[in-house]
């Protein structure tokens, strides 16, 4: 199968050396674009692999580009979203902290075409020993002068910095991480104006993951097409997943897009631990809509049969439960998780994720009140689309999707409680 | 306020923006790894060398989950309780800690050695159960493996 990003992986590390990533092909992609393309052809060429962000909205990589003005007063910036935290999701840590270069000159390249001379690299906290990874990697490209002033004589000039986020999900919101970048709390931004026309410091700035980025450097060695006709005709290449939960070997796998889900569990993934059956698959991060067994049968990981299917592809986090798992206990901690990460700042998502985990609680002690799970619908349908960003979104759809499709698992915390009831008016 | 090679660090990281309030995430590492949490000095100071105001500084330190207000252990147990890691069972190694140690999630040991937290997704999904100890990660971790650990930070 086709490794693209994943080339290098092999190596263990060793292409975190700026040498060992040289002599196996880096930096080739950077020295091109900067000698053969003008920068309009870089963006053409992304648009032309029908490249879409990889962290998990899917939006278009050129259009979005494309949407930064060319007489903006302010300084255009460039920022990689490096805050991976959407639970079942790893993919990024192994791009940074296997092939750092690859990103590192995906962003170069990319700074190029938007004729940014300044890029931030926006890490989580937690991966603070692959932040040490990236500054040694970028003092590295300064000193081979990929970065710096004049690059490769091209009369072209970048910095790029990194920054330590500090334990917050809502910081992979690009508005959020902004205001983070800022110095602020991370609260999302009023849309539009759009980050593209008014961002960073107020400049036009662009925000892409770090597999997004990553992908840049194929996509100018090989050409756009190339790169488009791994995948799917609307879902251009390959794309990192990460496998995790019940499975026999779980971890980061690369596959070409309308790879099948069932394949990437049982070959990638080595099947379900223990020789049991498969019950429910999340297949793009916590905030999607989960999958049954049937679903995950005729689903490909493209954008667009997962849509299909009621989902969505996502950040690319397929979270795999056996036939043992409770759905309600595995939604009651994913509405956990969105409750804790909830930034406050709009009332449908601060009070609503809030509600929502105090009816999981009684129903998880089995003292749910019967109309508990309609109750539970009631209040996802009042964050749904009603919350200033898409944090609240998904934290209602994990819960509308389990209750249509696993309702068993959640009545039988209602059922309970009025036995309990007779029990006691007995 | 800090140690020679700290505010160097600071004076350098300011340099990275064009706005020097930007300097506070990572500056408020440098603060909590030389006093082990933000001390009111730590915000005052920060705001000065910032050009913030002090509640600035405080709303931001409170609004991210990885800075302490308050003194905690020399070796903060952070175990992942998000989805993938619970699918594995971090409940239990949560449990077997709290049991080992003799302190609930949210405190700290009375020698002051330990401060046990559960904290959401650590990106560790694939290589469940996670702990992170300080800002070392340990993965695929099991009640003998957390035991061992605990056992050798305990002699250091």
């Amino acid at each position: 199968m086709t490794k693209v990003l994943t080339s290098r992986f092999h190596l263990n590390g060793a292409a975190c050396d700026i040498d060992v990533y040289t002599e196996h092909g880096g930096y080739q992609a950077l020295q091109k674009a900067l000698k053969e393309f003008t920068p309009a052809r870089i963006t053409d060429e992304v648009k032309k692999s029908a490249l879409r962000g990889r962290g998990g909205a899917g939006f278009p990589t050129g259009m979005k580009w494309s949407f930064v003005p060319k007489d903006a007063k302010r300084p255009t910036y460039l920022v990689c979203n490096a805050d991976e935290s959407e639970p079942g999701t790893g993919k990024d840590r192994d791009l940074m902290r296997y092939d750092p270069h690859q990103m590192i000159e995906g962003m170069i390249i990319s700074a190029y075409a938007l004729n940014s001379y300044t890029s931030y690299i926006y890490i989580r906290g937690e991966y603070w020993y692959i932040k040490d990874i990236l500054e040694k990697a970028i003092a590295e490209a300064y000193a081979k002068g990929y970065l710096g002033k004049n690059i490769l004589g091209s009369g072209f000039n970048h910095d790029m910095y990194v920054h330590p986020g500090a334990g917050a999900y809502i910081c992979g919101e690009e508005t959020a991480l902004l205001e983070s970048l800022e110095g602020k709390r991370g609260h999302p931004r009023l849309k539009p104006p759009f980050p593209a026309v008014v961002g960073l410091y107020g400049g036009p700035t662009v925000v892409n993951n770090v597999e997004t980025l990553a992908v840049v450097p194929w996509i100018v060695l090989n050409g756009g097409d190339w790169y488009r006709q791994l995948g799917t005709e609307k879902s251009g290449g390959t794309k990192l997943f990460t496998v995790s939960g019940h499975v026999n070997r779980p971890g980061n796998y690369e596959v070409p897009m309308g790879y099948p889900l069932m394949s990437l569990i049982n070959n990638e993934g080595g099947g379900i631990s223990g020789g049991r059956k498969l019950k429910a698959c999340i297949p793009g991060g916590s905030s999607v809509p989960i999958l049954n067994a049937e679903e995950c049968e005729r689903v490909t990981m493209d954008y667009e049969s997962v849509a299909s299917v009621g989902s969505m592809l996502g950040s690319g986090g397929v979270i795999v439960m056996d036939e043992t798992t409770d759905i309600f206990e595995t939604t009651r901690n994913i509405t956990h998780f969105y409750m804790h990460e909830s930034c406050g700042w709009c009332t449908p998502c601060r009070e609503g994720t809030r509600w929502l985990y105090k009816v999981f609680d009684r129903m998880r002690r089995y003292e749910g009140l019967p109309g508990d799970v309609e109750l539970l619908d009631d209040l996802a349908d009042k964050i749904l689309g009603k919350s200033f960003c898409a944090l609240g979104d998904a934290a209602a759809m994990p819960v509308q999707s389990a209750i249509n499709k696993f309702r068993e698992d959640f009545d039988r915390r209602i059922k309970h409680t009025l036995v309990q009831i007779q029990k006691a008016g007995d | 306020m800090y140690s020679e090679a700290n505010e160097r660090k600071l004076d350098k990281i300011i340099t990275y923006y064009p706005v020097k309030r930007s300097a506070i995430l990572p500056a408020l590492y440098i603060a909590q790894e030389e006093h082990g949490y933000v001390t009111d000095d730590d915000i005052k100071y920060l705001a000065e060398r910032l050009d913030m105001r002090v509640n600035e500084v405080e709303e931001v330190v409170t609004f991210y989950t990885m800075y302490s207000r308050k003194p905690i252990g020399k070796y903060k147990l952070q175990v992942c309780r998000t989805v993938s890691c619970w699918l594995l069972g971090a409940e239990q190694i949560t449990e077997h800690i709290e049991h080992k140690l003799g302190c609930e999630v949210g405190e700290t040991t009375k020698d002051g050695k330990f401060t046990l937290v559960e904290v959401e997704c650590l990106g560790y999904c694939d290589l469940a159960p996670c702990l992170q100890v300080n800002f070392d990660y340990h993965e695929k971790v099991t009640v003998e493996s957390v035991d061992k650990l605990i056992d050798n930070l305990k002699t250091k």
